[in-house]
């Protein structure tokens, strides 16, 4: 290439590369505008009432106090329900997922594994809400309870308890849980169960040593989703606790739409979600630490 | 064992809908006292206009909303590839935030910040129209799918990265050695490999804007969508007429979903040449 050709590039590459920006700034636009508006604009609003006063009427008027903070003990019964119910339903759907993935990944047949992992996460993508009815339906009066009272079994009462939110929970969580987990569990090299085993380990220690600390991270990733959706839950308890047992979420509810008390509920809103974020943090952590690489993804 | 475990599960995912869709047809009134087979409760639906309302609200919302959260979040996906830096640290922050902050907090932070910016914009309205009725700002289908098209955006901008890191560079690269303009390589090579992730990616939005019913709770203003149509019936009380409805809505999410299978599995196979 001559030095004239040259010198004709240049400015051709810097224009090239200034349109190039303007496509970028224009492409990113209006998610950038979405986010400000409908992400930024409101987590700011929460964060200013959260510190704000309830108007006599309800609703907000501008203060500057840390009150609302101060008075989140008030609220204590939500925050122990879900920081007590969120970890244990976790912890069900681990228990009882756990079984399930190593079935799918290590046990089934490949014929037939695809299918019955596809069989898993259906039921999470169908709706929600019918899926909470069901067991309206089956713990209900004329369910399980008419069951039992035909069997002599009269008075026993399934609904509106925290074992009926604990089977919603673990119905609706459980594929989130087993999903993660089978693909730790798929990415296992085989021939190092068969080389403990060669090696003389029982099977109790084999899973110990090898299987279980291999699939460490598909069983933070899985307790991770779990517990961040079970802790902004509001559907389940709503739906199978009947008021009596709440979450933090059934406690918003109840604070923007019946007393109207905005500031208050923004403070409640901010401290879920600095739960959450600590989560997060911890997760983020955690994965750094067991060398294990994201890998949920559910679709 | 470990076998017959699995079915347990099996079973225990599947019989309560199994029980659902089999109630559906009893021609009983009693909810759970299976008397017979029959139609008649899906003739009911069919013919409750409250609820058809609520389904018709239900999919402009769906449809609109994935379709702007498809369009925006695609175009989002596509310049992030071409940035590095704060920008893309920013927009990776804001899509994970987006997609992990909770429904109800999302729902109540959109609701208190858009009553209070409408309150603002109907006070100045109404001091500055010139005639004798201004123009309300309410709450209503603009709300909710605005609301719905942010979390949708951040699955779109999610999903059509994941492809765009599969994708073959190669392709681009041969096109722009053949003189093709950037908007030609667009069109003819980079679009017709993220085609597939795109509708996968429609196909998922609209599947969370009908099944939501967390956030639309809080924006809907005075419309009813169907998942909100549903739950106060179910407060209402327990009915063979949910059961149909309940039927209908999961064979109608089932074909959503199958097809947005399809569709990934096709966007993650590797393309013949």
């Amino acid at each position: 290439m001559s030095a004239g050709a040259d010198a004709i590039a240049a400015p051709a590459t810097a224009q090239r590369k200034q349109s190039g920006r303007l496509l970028t700034a224009l492409l990113l636009a209006p998610s950038a505008l979405w986010f400000f508006v409908l992400l930024i604009l409101p987590l700011a609003v929460v964060l200013i009432y959260s510190v704000g006063v309830r108007a006599p009427a309800g609703g907000y008027q501008a203060a500057f106090t840390f009150d609302n903070y101060l008075n989140l003990p008030a609220r204590w019964t939500a925050f122990k329900n879900t920081l007590t119910l969120a970890p244990l339903g976790t912890l069900i759907c681990l228990l009882a997922g756990y079984p399930l993935a190593y079935f799918l990944a290590v046990k089934s047949s490949a014929r037939w594994r695809v299918l019955l992992l596809i069989l898993v996460i259906v039921p999470f993508w169908t709706s929600f809400l019918i899926r909470t009815y069901a067991w309206i339906f089956i713990l209900g009066g004329r369910g399980i309870p008419a069951l039992l009272d035909s069997i002599g079994i009269p008075d026993v009462r399934l609904i509106n308890t925290p074992f009926a939110v604990m089977c919603g929970i673990v119905y609706a969580y459980l594929p989130l849980m087993v999903f993660p987990i089978y693909v730790s569990l798929e990415k296992l090299d085989k021939r190092l169960l068969e080389a403990s085993e060669d090696l003389g380990a029982g099977p109790f220690a084999t899973f110990r040593q090898i299987t279980l600390p291999l699939s460490a991270p598909g069983i933070i990733t899985g307790c991770m989703l779990v517990f961040i959706l079970l802790m902004g839950e509001y559907l389940i308890p709503q739906m199978l606790g009947g008021g009596k047992v709440f979450f933090i979420g059934n406690a918003l509810v109840d604070l923007f739409l019946q007393s109207l008390n905005w500031p208050y509920g923004s403070a409640v809103a901010m401290a879920l979600v600095a739960i959450m974020l600590v989560t997060v943090s911890l997760y983020l952590r955690a994965t750094a630490a067991t060398g294990g690489r994201r890998d949920a993804s559910l679709i | 064992m470990l076998r017959a475990y699995s079915v347990l599960v099996y079973l225990f995912l599947y019989g309560p809908i199994a029980l659902i869709v089999l109630f559906s047809f009893n021609s009983g009134l009693s909810a759970a006292d299976f008397q017979g087979f029959s139609l008649k409760w899906y003739a009911k639906v069919a013919g409750n206009s409250l609820m058809l309302d609520a389904l018709r609200t239900s999919f402009t919302v769906a449809f609109s909303s994935a379709a702007l959260a498809t369009i925006m979040g695609t175009m989002a996906a596509l310049a992030l590839q071409r940035v590095k830096g704060p920008v893309r640290v920013i927009f990776d922050g804001l899509t994970y935030i987006a997609i992990m902050v909770p429904g109800i907090v999302i729902g109540i932070a959109t609701l208190i910040a858009l009553v209070t910016t409408f309150e603002a914009a109907n006070t100045i309205l109404a001091q500055i129209w010139p005639g004798d009725a201004p123009p309300q700002l309410h709450m209503g289908y603009g709300s909710i799918i605005a609301a719905h098209t942010l979390f949708s955006m951040a699955l779109v901008i999610v999903i059509v990265r994941a492809r765009m890191a599969g994708m073959d560079r190669s392709l681009i690269e041969a096109s722009m050695d053949l003189y093709a303009d950037p908007w030609a390589t667009f069109r003819q090579v980079t679009l017709p490999q993220l085609a597939p992730a795109i509708m996968a990616g429609f196909l998922l939005c609209f599947t969370f804007s009908f099944d939501d019913f967390v956030i639309a709770f809080f924006v809907a203003g005075p419309l009813n969508t169907l998942p909100i149509y549903v739950f106060s019936s179910i407060r209402r009380g327990v009915t063979p007429e949910i059961n149909a409805i309940g039927t209908a809505i999961m064979m109608f999410s089932l074909v959503m979903l199958f097809s947005a299978q399809v569709l990934l599995r096709r966007a993650s196979a590797p393309r013949k040449a």
